[in-house]
């Protein structure tokens, strides 16, 4: 399954990749949707309903770039890649942007030559385990069995980590979130890890949330973002303002309800500048003037975003944590809007 | 009068005789396809070429030596996270080879089983094979992987079953198996007086007390042979054949034994500790079901080749060593299966490179083999997806070419000799 599936996408990397140096934006344009990579099925983050839709806080993302490039939230495809997979879809032209939850390093960035647009979730690696077991910490889990998805950092934070704390595990490799489910629902692994946004996704749809705990212990930095191909900073730029436009729209307080009478009635400047009424903004990375506005109207601002999927209100839970503006003791920052 | 009779082949070359004179057409045609394909080929280089440019990538191995920094759970050879991604490969190779040898075996071991049941006169027995094999063949392998690996998970207990004075499993065979739903413990052997292991090139080791165990039983087979034929010889002297069974069974299990008394031979159980067993071999239930699921598969189409290959060699054999007196079960085995081996190798072939080529889909259950490591976390890691898959490719194609070689070699010694 897998190996012929990269031999297409290997081959498809060399077939297609002469497209890729073209203008992303024009070829977005032309076909008339964006096509936008999330991960297989993770609550909150990514996951089809019932009705084949899909719905998340990297959903919405895309959803935002397509209203700010259309207008229109409902001009995206969805193209669902595993851990494996998901780098050569982007650098094949399969997908125009990748928003699963994927960690910033170094090598990708350089090596793999893809270019990330910023951190939408600062992340880290944990551990969730069975209560039953009576493990509370990270550091007893000498000799335990730990499911883990194949293709992804959180494989080498875990080498790492047990390396350093002179421990052995038992690796158990998965390909994805729902196969990883399976094995840790039945014990057949002891610990799942992978990113604590996740752990706790995975937690929301257990029989029994009660019965897993998440381990205290964060083992790494995962600054989690959506990335495009290197080589087409057009295209990067775009992907880039898209996000910080959601940070500052929620900095300012601008919301899908009320971007329509901010826009007409504000006051404030960057306000004005964001939404299009002052300045030619849009114009400079080839949008319509009203561009962010209509990635606000999307799916509202990130604090939406964010309540709406993961956030306190819904099954997964999550606070805001570091995730919050810098005004209000996070850590996410949006550069200037002029 | 015979210069002028062979004029006609004297006849000037013309360039249209390349298209009309039925001598040169096929081979223009020929080197036209030639041509076309070979264009075909240099297009799909030199694009993708030009794409990894554009792209900014460039084509290099220089990966393999770097560390590979991810853990793989079953090891042939010492393997840590610091070893070189053309360790991990190696490592991954192994394991494809372990499960590609192992899965054979059984596959054949089955499959000519239920290919000789399917022909039994008992219609119980006949129908019950013809089930096993529809229902095996025409299911996709992946899904028995997967199948497989569910029942093992779901039904087997979990290591902390067997903790405790109210434990609800408990191991078998005198507390020396362990089934649980992370795989199977047994016994390992171990030796106190152990010899070490030899390096080989620096790369891998292997057990010396193996090398020396495998010497000795060699030695001693041969000298039973030899003991065997020197009875042949008085027997076709004499007509009285001596008594040598005891001396040759002798001659093969003593002289092991020794040894193994000598090295410090005991077995080393599986003991609960912490979260898993530990101690004795452990087969992780990955790799059990990729095996089980490939052998049976496999053993299905084995089974069909079987049967064709047994109802190919005429009746009239049957009935001639019937008719000599033999009884069904030595007929099968002595006159039917050795002229039906002829037929069945060549398509057994196929079905021992179908085989190794399907255990490629171990990723389904985290079975690492090869195209789990050097194409799956090393590609995914690197970004190299061109070298890999390359690589990849050619590890499969040496494998596969490796056991057509071997097995295309045993068809010759067995296949019908024509003069």
């Amino acid at each position: 399954m897998s190996k012929t599936r990269l031999i297409v996408a290997a081959a498809a990397a060399s077939l297609v990749g002469g497209a890729v140096a073209a203008g992303t934006l024009d070829d977005v344009k032309a076909k008339g949707f964006i096509q936008c990579g999330v991960s297989t099925g993770l609550v909150g983050f990514a996951n089809p309903d019932a009705d084949g839709n899909w719905n998340g806080f990297d959903v919405d993302y895309c959803r935002a770039l397509a209203g700010a490039v259309f207008g229109d939230p409902e001009a995206v495809k969805f193209t669902p890649t595993t851990g494996k997979t998901r780098f050569t879809a982007l650098s094949s032209g399969e997908v125009d942007v990748l928003a699963r939850n994927t960690t910033w390093t170094f090598s990708r960035d350089a090596d793999l030559k893809l270019t990330f647009v910023g951190i939408n979730y600062y992340d880290g690696q944990g551990f969730m385990t069975h209560a039953s077991l009576g493990v509370e910490s990270a550091h007893d889990l000498d000799g335990a069995t730990i499911c883990i998805q194949t293709g992804t950092t959180t494989e080498l934070n875990l080498a790492d980590f047990f390396r350093a704390n002179n421990m052995s595990y038992e690796p158990v490799p998965i390909e994805t979130n729902a196969e990883a489910r399976e094995q840790f629902f039945a014990e057949a692994c002891d610990v799942y890890t992978t990113d604590r946004s996740g752990l706790a996704a995975t937690r929301a749809t257990a029989e029994d949330p009660e019965a897993l705990i998440v381990l205290p212990e964060i083992i790494s930095k995962e600054p989690l973002g959506p990335l495009v191909r290197h080589g087409d900073d057009e295209w990067a730029d775009i992907a880039r303002w898209v996000l910080n436009a959601l940070i500052i729209a929620e900095e300012k307080g601008i919301t899908a309800a009320n971007v329509d009478s901010m826009a007409s009635s504000t006051n404030d400047p960057e306000v004005a500048r964001l939404l299009g009424v002052e300045g030619e903004y849009g114009g400079m990375i080839g949008l319509s003037a009203d561009w962010a506005a209509n990635a606000i109207r999307a799916r509202g601002n990130y604090a939406e975003i964010f309540d709406n999927n993961i956030g306190p209100d819904t099954a997964i839970g999550l606070s805001r944590g570091v995730n919050a503006l810098y005004t209000e003791g996070g850590i996410l920052y949006a550069p200037p809007f002029r | 009068m015979s210069e002028k009779r062979s004029a006609p082949s004297r006849q000037p070359f013309r360039i249209g005789m390349l298209l009309y004179d039925t001598r040169y057409r096929s081979l223009t045609i020929q080197v036209i396809a030639l041509m076309g394909f070979m264009l075909l080929v240099a297009w799909l280089i030199s694009n993708t070429i030009q794409n990894l440019n554009s792209l900014g990538k460039d084509v290099s191995f220089d990966f393999l030596r770097q560390p590979s920094s991810y853990d793989i759970n079953q090891h042939l050879l010492e393997y840590d996270s610091r070893s070189s991604h053309l360790r991990a490969s190696m490592v991954g190779l192994l394991n494809t080879l372990l499960v590609a040898v192992l899965g054979c075996t059984l596959a054949t071991v089955v499959g000519v089983l239920i290919g000789v049941l399917r022909l039994s006169r008992n219609w119980i027995v006949a129908r019950l094979m013809t089930i096993y094999i529809e229902g095996f063949r025409n299911v996709p392998v992946l899904l028995w992987i997967v199948f497989f690996m569910a029942i093992l998970i779901e039904t087997l207990p979990r290591p902390r079953d067997f903790r405790g004075d109210d434990a609800t499993a408990s191991m078998l065979l005198g507390d020396s198996v362990a089934l649980t739903n992370r795989g199977v413990y047994v016994p390992e052997p171990l030796f106190s007086n152990s010899l070490g292991d030899v390096p080989i090139l620096g790369w891998f080791s292997i057990s010396l007390d193996l090398i020396t165990l495998l010497i000795v039983l060699f030695v001693g087979i041969t000298g039973a042979g030899m003991i065997r034929r020197r009875a042949e010889r008085r027997q076709a002297e004499t007509g009285v054949r001596p008594v040598t069974w005891p001396i040759r069974l002798g001659l093969i299990a003593i002289p092991p034994l020794v040894l193994l008394y000598l090295l410090g031979f005991h077995l080393g159980f599986p003991e609960l500790k912490g979260f898993n067993f530990s101690g004795g071999i452990y087969m992780r239930n990955s790799m059990i079901a990729l095996w089980l699921a490939l052998s049976f598969y496999t053993a299905a189409f084995i089974a069909e080749n079987v049967r064709a290959g047994i109802m190919a060699v005429s009746k009239g054999q049957t009935e001639a060593a019937y008719s000599l007196g033999l009884r069904p079960g030595i007929t099968m085995s002595l006159v039917v299966l050795p002229q039906a081996l002829r037929i069945i190798i060549p398509p057994l072939i196929s079905q021992y490179l179908n085989l190794t080529k399907n255990s490629s889909l171990a990723i389904a259950v985290g079975y690492m083999d090869v195209t789990g490591t050097l194409g799956g976390i090393t590609l995914n890691q690197t970004g190299r997806e061109l070298e890999t898959i390359l690589l990849l490719m050619l590890c499969y194609l040496a494998i596969s070419l490796s056991v057509s070689a071997i097995l295309n070699w045993y068809n010759n010694r067995v296949k019908l000799k024509e003069r």
